[in-house]
């Protein structure tokens, strides 16, 4: 038998092996993706879809106006809330946690990135709805920012990991403070992992269902204060999926499809970013 | 045993010592690294430390400005003399320290951001003022012979620059904080030959105003470049010891132990 024969063979048979394999982990996200595309466009190109609050049950039309700007601001609000705080903690783990402060946050993080996300909701709900007697987007906000929270600060730390030691030895040898070469030289180099952990949080939550059903609630109308009941993308995917109306499942499509295209949006205006402020 | 190492002194001329370093032991956990080093570095001359891989040169290097305490679990005693003050004490502060000894490291280490603002850094952390600061960078951009290849593109991105360019950047941000001493740990080790030319040249014009102590492996750059040398070696229990240290020449042609003889004339090592 040719050895050189023999290792073509097998160059070959990996090589197609692979291409499979992530065939068959392509071919699933695709038919996803296109099956909300196709669903979700008729809905998405009604009148009134991005403009109007949805119409009373049986009233042709609507929108998910309100469930829009719901989902921007619960999100936003809790992205506020999470994404410094995760970030500060991140960096506090990657340069001075290697110690036993650092293992136990460690191991808090990584219980709370494996609770169902309905308990980040339980909890909201126990904490700010039931003590102020009141349903409310902040408390949907409150929520989610604890569910980022895990998420944004393990990419903080892997960014900053990542970053060559020879770094924190070149400012250091110059005479730099410690906390002046983390903030100044270090995370700046990882800022692009940083950007991409928050991204990856803040799509995440904004896909989140359960924990916003008892305590953003929803609406049906139009509500921009934090402190009422709101409406989002996912609670209309939620509760117009299971209407037996066709007009009002073609929307919960659209709805979908919105929120893919908001989260796909925002990661590639983030990436353009921090490519840019890099340069 | 270790003979003692006295200061080398040059025929009449006044010998400044600038940093002195007394019995160095030092300890990675239980494991003993260095073993009674001694040196003393002339004022503005070249001193190198040469010896086979393991040896403790680098180690013993980075303790004269204080490195070693990023390695959590190292441990450093004996005397190490910067101007009378020992650098090793706990009062020391190592911040200070690190401005008066600079390093320059195997590997250019330039900060991910434009060639400007990685001689600047230092000078801004010092809160100097802006027009100080441009004066600082291109005063150390001219000592290290890159302000004309750069000066046209002060704002780009240092990675885009050559390896050679790159180690002369890294010790432009060095020399950018004003330093005394600058230590350099086998600067050349990853550049051609003639960017190794282009550092040593630079060796030798700024030893009129610098302290420089320099690791290398390699030991014609030892002979080309320094006044002293210093050769160190492992002893039984893998501990780095300095065996042999003196004007360079002395140590190249009169080497007085038997095993910087072996070792100079490649019988080992």
């Amino acid at each position: 038998m040719n050895l050189p024969l023999v290792r073509l063979l097998v160059d070959r048979l990996v090589g197609w092996l692979i291409v499979l394999c992530v065939m068959l982990a392509a071919i699933p996200v695709l038919v996803l993706l296109l099956f909300v595309v196709l669903k979700g466009l008729p809905g998405i190109l009604t009148p009134g879809f991005f403009t109007e609050p949805p119409h009373p049950q049986g009233v042709p039309g609507g929108g998910v106006l309100n469930a829009i700007i719901g989902t921007v601001e619960i999100v936003g609000i809790a992205s506020l809330l999470a994404v410094p705080i995760g970030a500060l903690i991140g960096i506090f783990l990657s340069e001075y946690g290697r110690n036993q402060i650092g293992d136990t946050v460690r191991f808090i993080s990584d219980v709370l990135t494996g609770l169902p996300s309905i308990a980040f909701g339980i909890f909201a709900y126990t904490v700010v709805v039931v003590t102020t007697h009141h349903f409310s987007a902040l408390a949907a906000s409150i929520a989610l920012a604890v569910l980022m929270l895990p998420l944004i600060l393990r990419a903080t730390e892997t960014a900053l990991v990542l970053v060559p030691q020879s770094l924190r030895e070149a400012g250091l040898a110059i005479g730099a403070p410690r906390w002046r070469v983390t903030l100044e030289i270090i995370v700046p180099a990882a800022l692009g992992g940083i950007v991409t952990g928050a991204l990856l949080a803040m799509a995440r939550a904004a896909g989140e269902t359960a924990p916003l059903l008892f305590t953003a609630l929803g609406n049906d109308t139009v509500q921009t204060n934090p402190l009422q009941p709101m409406g989002a993308l996912s609670l209309t995917v939620f509760r117009n999926a299971l209407l037996p109306y066709q007009n009002v499942q073609d929307q919960a499509w659209a709805a979908a499809l919105l929120l893919v295209i908001m989260v796909a949006a925002t990661n590639i205006l983030a990436r353009i970013y921090v490519r840019r402020i890099q340069r | 045993m270790q003979t003692e190492i006295v200061p080398p002194t040059v025929d009449g001329a006044d010998v400044e010592i600038k940093l002195d370093a007394r019995r160095v032991n030092f300890f990675y956990g239980d494991f003993q690294a260095l073993h009674d080093a001694s040196l003393a570095v002339q004022a503005r001359k070249i001193t190198a430390l040469i010896g086979p891989s393991g040896c403790g040169k680098t180690t013993f290097l980075r303790i004269f400005n204080r490195m070693h305490d990023l390695t959590p679990g190292t441990r450093a005693t004996g005397e190490v003399l910067l101007d009378g003050h020992n650098v090793l004490s706990p009062d020391t502060d190592v911040i200070n320290l690190r401005r008066q000894v600079g390093m320059l490291f195997q590997r250019a280490n330039p900060f991910p951001k434009s060639i400007y603002d990685n001689v600047a850094y230092g000078p801004h952390i010092l809160g100097w003022s802006k027009p100080q600061i441009d004066e600082i960078v291109e005063e150390s951009l001219k000592d290290t012979g890159l302000w004309d290849e750069v000066k046209d593109r002060l704002r780009r991105s240092a990675l885009n620059l050559s390896g050679g360019q790159q180690q002369r950047l890294c010790l432009a941000r060095a020399l950018a904080v004003k330093p005394e001493v600058i230590l350099m740990d086998e600067p050349a080790s990853a550049l051609d030959p003639i960017a190794t030319l282009r550092i040593e040249e630079l060796m030798q014009e700024l030893k009129k105003r610098y302290t420089i102590v320099i690791v290398t492996h390699n030991m014609q750059q030892s002979a080309r470049v320094s006044d002293f040398t210093a050769f160190m070696l492992m002893n039984e229990r893998r501990a780095g010891e300095v065996i042999e240290f003196g004007p360079t020449d002395d140590i190249f042609n009169r080497p007085k132990d038997s095993r910087t003889e072996d070792y100079i004339t490649g019988r080992f090592g």
